[in-house]
């Protein structure tokens, strides 16, 4: 299915896989290859850096496929992302071993601090690497489904439903602040030291979450793409274009609605998971109302329904944030909601479409041009057209 | 449900009795009674408001009667179904608005209406691909749209959006269609061609038709049910119920 995605590939999809081939080649050669003091030098936090940008794209294709492709103005995808950040930062916390401050060589430091005195359940099996990681999917994924199954059954849209996922992750930044849920409260988690065995501050480390960021999101725009580019992504678009249609038709709209969800909850875990490591730490504020907003604002600029200007709109956008907040870190709110609306007034398709549009006019005025030169439609030349 | 099986019931496709829908105390059908025969074309008249596209909503499961029984095929209680299952059964319905998949292609729009499998599954993994090109190709060719099956349904015209949706019902093939106000906005000659597909669709379908065109309804040539206040207030031959008086007060003769 994903070869076939590959072959059936839209020039749009093909430029985005080629940029990602190059930037995971070439940036860890300009980091590690490059001397430090050369111009070309790409240095070790920002790699981390960018890294950290592709785990937003990744995020941002995870909405795009609810939000744009069936209409799931979700605002709780902040919440599935935190939820896969959480554990992979509680495997990594697992990884510190006796070398946290109080030496416990199985409790990390908060809960000695807490004066627990064994791994709550919730911690089990978070040492082993590939159970943390099949958390990092089946948590998201699963709060997913049992929320999107009682959502889309009920029939709530629109708004509402934009509403009660922002009341979820509300619910779960109150939760994740308490120390008696045992993820270590505001403080979070962090101090981590090193993941499947590699010191995590090592530079080849750092490249190498860079290259699985890359490789990450790479797979999460085929699968996407394959997921909408199918029979059944198809029917997706039918339920955001007539729901009620689709229904009548004979289709499951709820059942429809919760394999998008429910597959881009572990999609959004995955990109969280691979966050975490790059920036060093999770804390209750990654549930915070502003962030899921603040994905749906990327993909509106990079545009809607489109997957690869979804990507785009998360690198960008935090591109400029990230200016921002070093150059005037004061303005930096006033930035991000006057970009929306700029988008909106300006933009309403959102950077991909409104370009792809203007190239679709420019190569029809070409062809215009072309067969005036060559004297076809001389003698009917519609007005404007020169 | 009565216990007594009466023939009217088991020769029907359809078949409601007593059914009433109350909106915030406000009766939108009113023990309504009213049986289609397999393969009936069965025209339904009214003014605004009588509780026609009520009477829809109630067939295809969007709306749950406060009362009365809705039968299909002699046997099958619709009133407990929902929407999708309802369709499975073989009942199609064209919207009062046109309703057409706007971003996709006439194609597309035809190709998700046609009969076959309709779980996530089956469409994730590729089966529902599987169509056969001709019966696209017929329906399309039914419906006047063969040339125009690269566009967008958006950029339709609105009678074209109008027979898209005719011809999705089509695709889906059901026993019995419902067919709400298809000729709304219509050229004269947009409307006797549809008049006249309706007619040749009716020859192996059931259909059931609401329409305020009484041009339209005496070119369908069926039996006529008028209904005024969520009741059948009569019902029988076009020449019959366009004299009634009742309905000449209520209706025609505004
Ligand atoms: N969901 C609803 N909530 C409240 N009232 C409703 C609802 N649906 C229909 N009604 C009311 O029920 C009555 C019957 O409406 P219906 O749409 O069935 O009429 P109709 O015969 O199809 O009329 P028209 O010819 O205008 O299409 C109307 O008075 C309408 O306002
Ligand atoms: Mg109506």
């Amino acid at each position: 299915m994903i070869l076939r995605t590959i072959i059936d590939l839209d020039w749009r999809g093909r430029v985005f896989l080629l940029v990602l081939a190059a930037v995971a080649v070439l940036v860890p050669l300009l980091n590690l290859a490059v001397p430090a003091g050369s111009a070309f030098n790409v240095p070790t936090y920002l790699v981390s850096l960018l890294g950290k940008y592709l785990c937003y794209a990744l995020l941002a294709i995870a909405l795009d496929l609810v939000w744009g492709y069936c209409g799931i103005l979700s605002l709780g995808h902040g919440a599935f992302f935190a939820l896969g950040g959480y554990a992979m930062g509680m495997y990594l916390m697992r990884q510190i071993g006796p070398r946290g401050v109080y030496a416990n060589p199985v409790l990390p430091d908060f809960m000695v601090f807490l004066n627990m005195k064994e791994l709550p359940i919730t911690w089990w099996g978070f040492g082993h690497f590939p159970y943390a990681m099949l958390m990092v999917l089946v948590v998201p994924g699963l709060l997913a489904f049992v929320f999107g199954w009682f959502a889309f059954r009920s029939r709530v849209t629109g708004v509402y439903l934009s509403i009660i996922t922002q009341a979820m992750t509300y619910a779960l930044l109150l939760a994740f602040f308490r120390n008696d849920m045992g993820f270590g409260g505001n403080n979070g988690l962090t101090d981590f030291k090193d993941i499947l065995g590699f010191n995590i501050q090592a530079q080849s480390t750092r490249v190498a979450l860079f290259v699985a960021s890359v490789v990450a999101l790479a797979l999460g725009y085929l699968i996407a793409r394959a997921m909408v580019t199918s029979a059944y992504g198809k029917v997706l678009i039918a339920i955001r274009d007539a729901e009620s249609r689709a229904r009548f038709m004979g289709y499951r709209v709820e059942r429809y609605k919760l394999v998008a969800f429910t597959v881009s909850a572990c999609m959004a875990g995955v990109a969280g998971a691979l966050y975490v490591p790059q920036v060093g730490i999770i804390n209750p504020s990654e549930f915070a109302a502003a962030n899921s907003i603040e994905a749906v604002i990327w993909v509106a600029v990079g545009g809607r329904g489109t997957l690869v200007g979804a990507a785009l709109g998360a690198v960008l956008v935090n591109w400029a944030k990230t200016w921002l907040t070093g150059a005037f870190p004061e303005v930096w709110v006033f930035g991000l909601g006057a970009l929306f609306v700029l988008v909106t007034l300006f933009l309403p398709k959102g950077i991909i479409r409104t370009l792809s549009e203007w190239s679709a006019r420019r190569s029809d005025q070409r062809a215009a041009s072309a067969a005036a030169e060559a004297g076809i439609g001389a003698v009917q030349q519609p007005a404007g057209a020169e | 449900m009565s216990s007594v099986t009466s023939p009217e019931l088991t020769q029907s496709i359809l078949y409601l009795d007593g059914v009433s829908v109350s909106f915030d105390g406000f009766k939108a059908l009113n023990s309504l009674s009213m049986v289609i025969g397999h393969g009936e074309m069965r025209a339904i008249i009214g003014p605004n408001g009588a509780g026609k596209t009520t009477m829809m909503d109630v067939i295809t499961g969007k709306t749950r009667p406060d009362d009365g029984d809705v039968l299909f095929d002699g046997s099958v209680d619709l009133t407990r179904m929902d929407e999708a299952s309802i369709a499975e059964l073989g009942i199609g319905r064209k919207f009062q608005k046109p309703t057409v998949f706007e971003s996709h292609t006439v194609d597309d729009n035809i190709l998700l209406a046609m009969k076959g499998p309709r779980s996530a599954g089956s469409s994730l993994f590729g089966w529902r691909n599987r169509v056969r090109d001709d019966q696209k190709d017929q329906v399309l060719e039914t419906i006047g749209l063969k040339d125009h099956r690269k566009r967008l349904a958006a950029d339709l015209s609105h009678g074209q959006k109008q027979w898209l949706e005719i011809g999705m019902l089509l695709a889906q093939d059901p026993k019995l269609l419902l067919v709400d106000e298809p000729v709304a906005g219509m050229t004269d000659h947009e409307t006797e061609q549809t008049a006249a597909l309706l007619a040749s669709i009716a020859k192996t379908h059931a259909v059931v038709v609401v329409e305020h065109d009484m041009h339209f309804v005496r070119a369908l040539g069926c039996k006529v049910t008028c209904l005024h206040e969520g009741s059948v207030l009569a019902e029988g031959a076009i020449d019959a119920v366009s004299t009634n008086d009742r309905v000449v007060e209520v209706y025609l003769g505004r």
